[in-house]
């Protein structure tokens, strides 16, 4: 019996003090995070884990010069014997889709205008403005059919034509 | 896509004739082609073409801006269909009108104020702004 006491006494001495030697995981990755966490401008969304002082950081880094950064921080933890370095770069911003050149981007008072001044001469039609949108309405021949669509062209602005009938 | 194959014949054409800065675009459902043609008889075979692919242009789904090549000096045909063109004094039906050129007159361009408007000078020294739509470069 006293000598399994004595055992038992023993393991947990020896648990505790080899426990309390070096620096916990949980603290490391506490500290790791800590500094991280203090370089906003740096590393977005930074997580680490420690699993026996190796530490594995990982999120989305600037740069390459931060990820150095991050790293050096890192390892500058004490209890932190390795550092594995995870780090993303951000995805590349999407190409910028310029709109095609034939568009005005808004119907303003110029391009109805030019919209009014082009079918002025056109019997027959009548033209409404919703939304960004020329709507025309009437029956037109063949001709001046043609004449409508190019000169909505040239104004550069959206339309409707599906109101837009044949004139017997 | 669907769009650059249904006009394909359109586009294949525009870049036969040398349509000069050829651009072609989708956005929302409507193709976008612009360029400048060499001379009107291009244009007017690419309107033709148009009207070809897509019967009476109903359907709305493609935006042809389609300039004609015309510097500062060139000649240009008034093309009404018969009656007189306003000159005006600024680049819209408001302008007061300054002069008038005749149907089928040839005037001068002075400058492509935008695609609608341009300013012109007649044979009489009339200058001032008229609508490009009757206006085709020789």
């Amino acid at each position: 019996m006293k000598l399994t006491k004595l055992l038992m006494a023993i393991a947990i001495i020896t648990t505790v003090s080899f426990v309390s030697c070096k620096p916990k995981d949980a603290d490391i990755k506490a500290a790791v995070e800590a500094k991280l966490n203090a370089m906003p401008d740096m590393i977005k969304g930074a997580t680490v884990d420690v699993t026996d002082g190796v530490a594995t950081l990982s999120g989305e880094c600037k740069d390459d010069m931060c990820k150095a950064e991050c790293e050096k921080a890192a390892k500058e933890v004490k209890g932190v014997k390795s550092v594995v370095a995870n780090f993303t770069l951000p995805a590349p911003p999407p190409p910028a889709v310029a709109p095609p050149a034939s568009l005005t981007t808004t119907m303003d008072a110029a391009a109805q205008q030019k919209v009014k001044d082009g079918l002025k001469d056109i019997k027959g039609v009548t033209v409404t403005f919703e939304g960004d949108k020329a709507v025309l309405t009437g029956d037109v021949s063949k001709a001046d059919r043609m004449k409508i669509m190019q000169m909505l062209a040239a104004a550069k602005v959206k339309s409707d034509v599906s109101k837009l009938g044949d004139k017997k | 896509m669907a769009l650059q194959e249904k006009y394909a014949e359109l586009i294949q054409s525009a870049t036969t004739m040398g349509v000069a800065n050829l651009a072609v675009a989708e956005q929302d459902g409507v193709l976008h082609v612009s360029g400048t043609a060499k001379s009107t008889a291009d244009y007017d075979a690419l309107w033709a073409l148009y009207n070809k692919i897509d019967p009476s242009m109903a359907s709305g789904d493609l935006m042809m801006n389609i300039d004609i090549k015309a510097d500062a000096g060139a000649q240009l045909k008034v093309t009404t269909d018969s009656t007189n063109l306003n000159i005006r004094s600024t680049p819209t039906t408001e302008g007061a009108i300054v002069g008038k050129a005749a149907h089928e007159e040839i005037v001068t361009l002075v400058e492509k104020t935008d695609d609608s408007w341009w300013k012109i000078k007649t044979a009489n020294g009339e200058e001032g702004y008229a609508y490009a739509q009757y206006l085709s470069p020789l």
